[in-house]
């Protein structure tokens, strides 16, 4: 499933979304990894339906500014999330709804966040372009294209000096591969053999621009591996694929063997933002990737494994569903950051400087 | 571009330069903090362009002054992501000029995390760059665009322009909890003097009367000190009593200590490097204006680099740049 580049490069095979069945237990709901499935499926299902409820909020006024959707890329968020855990940390894009939500941000925060809200992650500075949690090691939220990958170099370095076995996610898309950032940005974390996972979202879009016309060699991975690292080419819409490759990358990088690059092919079933009317993708390009959606193919593959039947589908989207509706309740009801608090948070120290 | 002087071992009339200042104090930091580490392009083997951390690499070791490639936005952001996770980091831009190309990173990034988190991240960063003309570099290596980093909320901006304040100034910046930029001139890495042993910090907050007098305050920073101090020295002569403002910190200004001073004398002279504008002399005659309006006898005087790139033949340089004489003349014309 995975395509490998080392250091010299193979040609990537175009994406290919084989449909998984996972081997059939005797008690297969009891299982560890029916137990795990159905973690998945609940966390993919959460982002779905958390950024369907933000679309209706938005449509409604109660959420404004740049909105950008993740719908259909829920598989990249969840799985890469599998391989690391509470130490390591994650830098993020202006899409990054189910970046936060996989990295276990509160649902409440967020929707308070996307509210402007004082009870939100970022006390409503940031709304849905920049959701940040400090405790988690959630850095943004940066809505300049490519503007994060620098600084995941900088937290791997961190950890790196001081010989912590932590790494730095760094998730962008196929546009900021473009950005000289990136470029920069690989070559310094090759050349110090610095601990970061970069993982870049090729959903075939830049805003309106396609793949190939933004790109001379469309072949991420490939670049990407001339840099001096390990290079994969993932199936995004899969979460078990984005899971192996990412815990694979995440462990060689555990040990030792510096950055590592997964590329993962996915694609967004919605348009760039919510005031995109999306003229740009024909419609059967976008009816044939929705055949492959994350979400419903991980249910589909655990029905037909016995995992899941339609009463436990319901159950679980139900309680998702409810999730979201004590979010929006929440969010509803909070205070608003008072006024006269603008000026906070632009240094540590205001009460001290002059003007 | 070098300018690479070799640092006298042992300075016998007991001066110290600037680059040694400036040495002593980055010394200083990286001893007694593990946190502090020096990264920039030919800061290690090379000794940094101007030579301020020349020897460093061979007392702290390459993890800890640490070269980078020729990659401005991706050893500024990454200094960023040091000081999200922890660290200390200094680094060292070879000059203002260069540092448009991390400029998104700055501002951005560095400026703008603490407030877009709702308070959550720190960037306790120093960012040490060149400004400044006057060494025949030509446009791209002489420009002064340190009143451009000033307009920006979140950031401290630094302008140290005696030994002194060299030797001290890394060890307040690197207290600060928020990026701090650090404009030294390039002019002055060679100038010398005594290092005042009262002398032990700097208060980053407060401008500093370099000189004091009656008739006239002259304000300026940097690399136009010790032009304003010697355009103060020829009035002596003429019976005119200039004050001297350094102001050290050119954000946040510390309007107190300029219109304190405006107060005391009633006339004002901005000297400024940048070009005047929008530039940070007018952001300076404006409070004064805003401030001190009533006390004034005369309208505030700036002088400024001239509307050009600034050139490369000597002559055109020289007539680009502030001069103590056009100070000299600024003065005479609020005195009169
Ligand atoms: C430096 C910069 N240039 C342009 C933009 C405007 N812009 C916002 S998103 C985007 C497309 C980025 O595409 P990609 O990196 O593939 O991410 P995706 O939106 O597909 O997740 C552009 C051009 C920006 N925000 N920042």
């Amino acid at each position: 499933m995975a395509t490998a580049h080392g250091g010299t490069s193979a040609r990537t095979s175009q994406t290919k979304r084989p449909r998984r069945t996972r081997g059939t237990a005797a008690t297969p709901s009891r299982t560890p990894a029916a137990a795990h499935d159905l973690d998945l499926l609940r966390q993919m299902l959460l982002i779905r339906r958390f950024e369907e409820r933000c679309v209706e909020l938005y449509s409604a006024a109660a959420i404004r500014g740049f909105v950008h959707l993740y719908i259909g890329e829920e598989a990249v968020a969840v799985g890469v999330h599998q391989a690391l855990d509470e130490r390591d940390a994650v830098v993020s894009t202006y899409r990054e709804h189910g970046h936060a939500l996989a990295r276990r941000v509160p649902p409440e925060a967020v929707m308070a966040e996307m509210y402007g809200k004082a009870t939100g992650c970022s006390h409503g500075r940031g709304g849905s372009m920049h959701l940040f949690d400090g405790d988690r090691r959630f850095y943004g939220g940066n809505a300049i294209v490519g503007g994060g990958l620098p600084l995941a170099a900088g937290l791997a370095l961190a950890d790196r000096m001081r010989g912590e076995s932590r790494v730095t996610c760094c998730f962008f898309g196929d546009g900021a591969f473009a950005e000289g950032e990136f470029h920069e940005t690989a070559n310094l974390a090759a050349l110090w053999g610095l601990p970061v996972l970069f993982v870049c979202e090729n959903n075939l879009y830049a805003m309106g621009t396609a793949l190939a016309r933004e790109h001379a060699q469309t072949d991420l991975a490939m670049r990407a591996a001339s840099y001096g690292m390990a290079a994969w080419a993932v199936d995004g819409m899969d979460v078990h694929a984005v899971e192996k490759a990412a815990r694979g990358a995440v462990e060689s990088i555990r040990a030792g063997n510096g950055p590592h690059f997964l590329e993962m092919r996915t694609y967004r079933f919605r348009a760039h933002s919510m005031y995109d009317p999306d003229r740009y993708r024909p419609k059967n390009e976008i009816e044939e990737w929705k055949r492959h959606d994350p979400v419903t193919g991980l249910a589909d593959g655990m029905r037909a494994a016995g995992l899941l039947d339609d009463a436990a589908l319901k159950a679980l989207d139900q309680d998702v569903m409810e999730e979201i509706d004590r979010a929006v309740r929440a969010a509803e009801q909070a205070p608003e950051e008072a006024a006269e608090d603008l000026l906070l948070h632009v240094t540590g120290r205001p009460e001290e400087a002059p003007s | 571009m070098s300018t690479r002087t070799r640092p006298r071992a042992h300075p016998d009339d007991g001066t110290t330069t600037y680059r040694e200042a400036l040495r002593e104090g980055l010394r200083e930091a990286l001893a007694s903090d593990d946190r502090v580490f020096l990264m920039g392009e030919d800061v290690g083997r090379y000794g940094g362009c101007f030579g301020v951390s020349l020897g460093l690499l061979e007392e702290f070791g390459p993890d800890r002054i640490r070269d980078t490639p020729l990659s401005e936005s991706a050893f500024v952001g990454a200094g960023i992501g040091a000081a999200l996770a922890g660290m200390r980091p200094v680094v060292e831009i070879m000059t203002v000029n260069f540092s448009l190309l991390a400029l998104d990173q700055i501002l951005n990034n560095a400026a703008t995390l603490r407030h877009m988190s709702g308070g959550q991240l720190g960037v306790p960063l120093v960012i040490r760059m060149t400004t400044g003309a006057g060494r025949q570099l030509a446009a791209q290596h002489s420009h002064s665009l340190e009143g451009w980093y000033a307009h920006i909320p979140g950031l401290r901006v630094l302008a140290p322009a005696t030994v002194d304040d060299a030797r001290h100034v890394l060890a307040a910046a690197l207290a600060d909890p928020d990026p701090v930029l650090l404009f030294e001139h390039g002019s002055l890495y060679n100038a010398a003097g005594m290092l005042d042993p009262a002398v032990h910090d700097v208060h980053l907050d407060r401008a500093a009367v370099r000189r004091e007098g009656t008739d006239v305050t002259i304000v300026a920073y940097g690399g136009c000190v010790s032009k304003a101090l010697e355009a103060a020295e020829a009035m002596a002569g003429e019976g005119i009593s200039a004050e001297v403002v350094d102001l050290r910190t050119l954000r946040p200004l510390d309007d107190a200590t300029i219109v304190g001073s405006v107060l005391r004398t009633h006339r004002a002279v901005v000297v400024d490097e940048g070009w005047r504008s929008g530039s940070l002399s007018a952001e300076i005659e404006s409070r004064i204006y805003e401030q001190a309006f009533f006390d004034l006898d005369a309208p505030v005087e700036r002088v400024c680099s001239a509307e050009v790139p600034i050139p490369y033949a000597r002559r055109l340089e020289e007539a680009a740049l502030p001069q103590p004489a056009d100070i000299v003349a600024a003065a005479h014309r609020v005195v009169s």
